[in-house]
């Protein structure tokens, strides 16, 4: 073991180029691999149904992504997606099953809805901006606080709590938009609307309101937070061994506290963007549901949340543009739905089979995910 | 369930080949020829040619990380060899799954127990069945009670495998390895969770095992164990096999001779530097480093402390009080599972006591949390390395500093400095010897012996005044354990600290101890000072202490 030991510690850096290369397309195949046979599976489905697929595709491509317009939806879509998957992130990584997003998402979204325009007439724009802003991101972690102080106390199955406490959150904001919250110049059961003008600002030269600088700041800082930060460390402990951040002293409920209370008001932050970028009200029954889809997306991007702003991207496109294509080929938007479960499950089964060893089964029979670990942590080290 | 023809078939052609073979040929069980398993970056076994016979024990010596598991993994059909050939009954045969090794009469015994605790007994050897849908439970009893009269050990059927003691539980693995009339019984580091009783117990079963004519292999680092149950020795070291002992030369030398070859075949070149090694060396010469009646101020106090049993374990019962004092190791003895995790994790912080006080240097610790107490200098090194001492996922640079997490100089104001984590990782990687890849090589990859070392050099790196060590030489290898011994002892002769050091090994706490306190189901037996004749003293306080019932 000596020997081989220290032989390995020198190739390392010597093959360092082309095993970066090799990484690098295997990555790339890795995450690609799936979309395509996603696609192919939906089309399929799409021959079956009589539609042509290589349009439904092109639409979907052109109206998400290519067309200047249909970019600018992609990109707006994109500001409150990357702000819950940074949430779902905090909690997951910290071992913490925060499964009640649209919960805390919803609260956000009705109170930042209802008092929005009450704060925008009562003080300076920007001012009421900010304050609903915090407002949200507070909300969105007071929602936390009963899973996350009974997994802390008593540990009690956060899974079920913050899943009770989702079921509580969105009934009880359609209660609040009905009733508290109701508007007084319109009969549709919606909130106050806020001035347009009185929404977020959009970047210079674009229609893109400015949710995505904010959630691309925030998800800096949380990486910054994760990487380079005790608390960071601490909460990776605490995910991959919590006897482990036991024994070494961390004040273990302290930091399931605050790393729930964290998710859930990243949650809050990307409703009240999407409320005061986008929408200016909301209406009763309305739940855009994003936080099951991206369950699926943050664990493929590894919790990672850079390497999750890729994932996310595409997963705007898809749902911005296939809106378009889905209209056009006269099919329902559930038929979005079904393409974006398609392509999760083919890189799910392409993630299982890749820790399995499975592409190089002739060479490597049998391989543990523990050794392919193993050697990924060579290969890095 | 392909393996099935191939086990009935060797039987008879075997007979036929054994005149034009060699006269030997008949009593080989298992033979593997050239086996060569490479994991990425190791060469795990290298050409291994290794054989077992009817009614032979065949013990298979190695330090950690030598290919000694992965050898048996490849037997067991858990790993596939990427070369070589595997024979049984002198039939060529290949094991592709567990499946196929259990149909060719191999049973395995694990180091760490593949029994379910909260089922029963019999319900544990139905799980391993796997025959037709319908469990026959009158049948199982039958083979139950055949194999333990052949095993000569008692075992209900209906008692709960958690209720067991650890040498009954390994006594049902056997019998649950033997279930399906196994030919080759593989025991992988079997003793190193048995008390000396347990062992002893083990000894016994294997005699009769053989004498049945099964074929035994038998795992271990413990070379005076190797030379007791072994009839035959072979040596592993870095995935080769470097040499075998025969049985006429077993029989002819002395255990000093035996001893003296193996060191040379494990640590080849290193065996002079290996004249301190305490297993091989008498107890007296170790004992002598010890400071009788030397004792510096007290450091950790235990006043009247008693802490509640969780689920099923023994607490500490009885007021129990001691002092350990500067300078000083202390030793507790006693037979696992008797209360020394609950003492150990009280004295840290993990557990409250229930009762009574602590005092670190005067001051009562009683309230303060884990990270406090730390703070202040306690340092617990913890018998479940996997489980709570290490983040198996984080690198081993990380794992390093993981008690120190948010305090300078690794971190300041909240930010981490990842080239100083760096830094004190390679300084304590070369200080400890410990043999990993990089510093940011995952810690869970590396083998238990350095695992142990990563632990030991966190602990030991920022200056404590008291470390608790539970069970810290726990399945290390001859080289690993002389290492962290003297770590400790070098620690309290510093003079500024003292080390509680919680072992079932009553050697080891012979060789290192001041004193030795003995416990025995959750209750202070006594303390006896380390000097001659008080190895029959602890002895004596640990049969009053099983007594008391």
């Amino acid at each position: 073991m000596i020997d081989t030991a220290t032989e390995q510690a020198l190739p390392a850096d010597a093959v360092e180029a082309p095993a970066l290369w090799r990484r690098w397309t295997s990555g790339f195949w890795r995450h690609a691999a799936p979309v395509v046979y996603g696609l192919i599976a939906g089309g399929v489905l799409l021959l079956i149904l009589g539609k042509n697929p290589v349009g439904f595709y092109w639409t979907t491509l052109e109206s998400g992504l290519l067309t200047w317009g249909g970019l600018m939806q992609t990109i707006i879509r994109l500001a409150p997606l990357l702000l819950m998957s940074a949430g779902f992130i905090v909690a997951f990584q910290a071992g913490l099953w925060n499964i009640g997003g649209d919960g805390q998402f919803l609260m956000a979204a009705a109170l930042v809805g209802g008092l929005g325009s009450y704060m925008v007439d009562a003080m300076p724009y920007g001012l009421a901006l900010v304050l609903l802003c915090v407002m949200g991101f507070v909300i969105g972690g007071v929602w936390t606080i009963v899973p996350s102080f009974l997994k802390a106390y008593y540990n009690m199955n956060e899974i079920i709590t913050s899943l009770m406490m989702a079921y509580l959150g969105i009934n009880l904001a359609n209660l609040l938009i009905k009733g508290p919250l109701l508007t007084t110049t319109s009969f549709v059961p919606q909130t106050n609307v806020i001035p347009f003008d009185y929404l977020l600002p959009y970047l210079p030269g674009t229609k893109i309101h400015i949710g995505i600088i904010i959630a691309l700041v925030v998800l800096a800082a949380i990486h910054y937070m994760q990487t380079r930060t005790g608390y960071g460390l601490r909460l990776r402990i605490l995910g991959a061994n919590p006897k482990a951040a036991v024994h070494a002293g961390i004040n273990v409920k302290r930091d399931i506290m605050t790393a729930f209370a964290l998710s859930g008001a990243l949650i809050g932050l990307a409703a009240a963007v999407e409320i005061l970028g986008v929408w200016g009200y909301v209406r009763a029954d309305w739940n855009p549901a994003f936080g099951m889809s991206l369950f699926a997306i943050v664990f493929l991007a590894g919790l990672n949340v850079m390497v999750v702003i890729p994932f996310v991207f595409f997963f705007a496109v898809i749902q911005i543009g296939g809106h378009e294509a889905a209209r056009q080929a006269g099919l329902p938007n559930d038929f979005l739905l079904l393409l974006i479960g398609l392509v999760l499950f083919f890189m799910v089964l392409t993630e299982w089979a890749r820790e399995k060893g499975w592409p190089r089964m002739g060479r490597k029979t049998v391989a543990t995910v523990s050794e392919v670990r193993a050697e990924e942590a060579v290969d890095n080290g | 369930m392909g393996g099935r023809g191939r086990e009935t078939a060797p039987a008879k052609p075997d007979a036929a080949t054994l005149v034009a073979d060699e006269c030997t040929q008949d009593l080989v069980a298992i033979e593997l020829c050239d086996i060569t398993k490479v994991f990425p970056g190791v060469r795990a076994n290298d050409c291994v040619t290794f054989s077992v016979r009817k009614g032979e024990v065949h013990c298979l010596l190695g330090e950690n990380g030598a290919g000694k598991s992965t050898l048996m993994n490849v037997l067991a059909g858990i790993y596939m060899p990427e070369e070589g050939r595997i024979r049984v009954g002198g039939s060529e045969v290949c094991i592709a799954c567990p499946r196929d090794s259990i149909d060719l009469g191999i049973g395995m015994v694990h180091q760490h127990s593949s029994l379910i605790p909260n089922f029963t007994v019999l319900e544990n050897l139905l799980l391993g069945q796997g025959k037709g849908v319908r469990l026959s439970v009158t049948e199982a009893t039958q083979g139950l009670s055949r194999l333990s009269d052949l095993l000569g050990v008692e075992v209900d059927p209906s008692t709960v495998v958690s209720q067991l003691s650890l040498g009954q539980q390994q006594q049902v693995e056997i019998i649950k390895a033997l279930w399906q009339g196994s030919k080759v019984l593989v025991l992988d580091e079997p003793t190193s969770m048995l008390t000396p009783k347990g062992i002893e117990d083990l000894e016994q079963v294997l005699v009769r095992l053989k004498g049945e004519g099964l074929a035994v292999v038998f795992i271990t680092h413990k070379l005076h164990e190797a030379f007791t149950i072994g009839d035959r020795v072979s040596v592993l070291r870095q995935g080769r096999l470097v040499g075998t002992i025969e049985p006429d030369t077993m029989r002819a030398s002395t255990p000093r001779q035996l001893q003296q070859m193996v060191v040379n075949l494990m640590f080849p070149g290193e065996a002079e530097s290996l004249a301190n090694v305490a297993e091989l060396q008498d107890l007296s010469d170790v004992v002598g480093s010890g400071c009788v009646g030397r004792l510096g101020e007290p450091l950790l106090e235990l006043e009247d402390v008693t802490v509640a049993a969780e689920r099923g374990e023994v607490g500490i019962g009885e007021k129990l009080s001691l002092t350990l004092h500067a300078g000083e190791v202390l030793g507790i003895a006693g037979v696992d599972g008797n209360g020394q995790r609950p003492l150990a994790e009280a004295i840290a912080g993990q557990r409250r006591v229930s009762g009574g006080d602590i005092r670190l240097a005067g001051k009562s610790i009683r309230k303060l949390s884990i990270g406090a107490r730390q703070r202040l200098g306690l340092r617990y090194v913890t018998d479940d390395r996997l489980g709570e001492g290490i983040v198996g996922r984080l690198s081993v640079a990380v794992n390093m500093v993981s008690k120190s997490i948010g305090s300078p100089p690794f971190w300041t104001r909240g930010r981490t400095h990842p080239e100083r984590i760096e830094a004190n990782a390679k300084t304590l990687v070369d200080e400890y010897h410990i043999m990993t890849p990089s510093v940011e090589t995952q810690a869970g990859s590396l083998s238990g012996g350095n695992i142990q070392k990563v632990v030991l050099a966190r602990e030991l790196s920022f200056g404590p005044k008291v470390v608790v060590f539970n069970k810290p030489t726990y399945g290390l290898d001859v080289k690993t354990t002389t290492a962290v011994r003297s770590r400790i002892r070098q620690l309290a002769d510093g003079g500024k600290s003292g080390a509680l050091v919680i072992s079932t090994d009553l050697e080891e706490l012979l060789a290192l101890s001041d004193r030795v306190a003995v416990l025995s189901r959750g209750r202070l037996m006594g303390i006896v000072s380390n000097k001659p004749g008080a190895e029959q003293e602890i002895g004596a306080l640990m049969i009053g202490g099983t007594h008391v019932d």
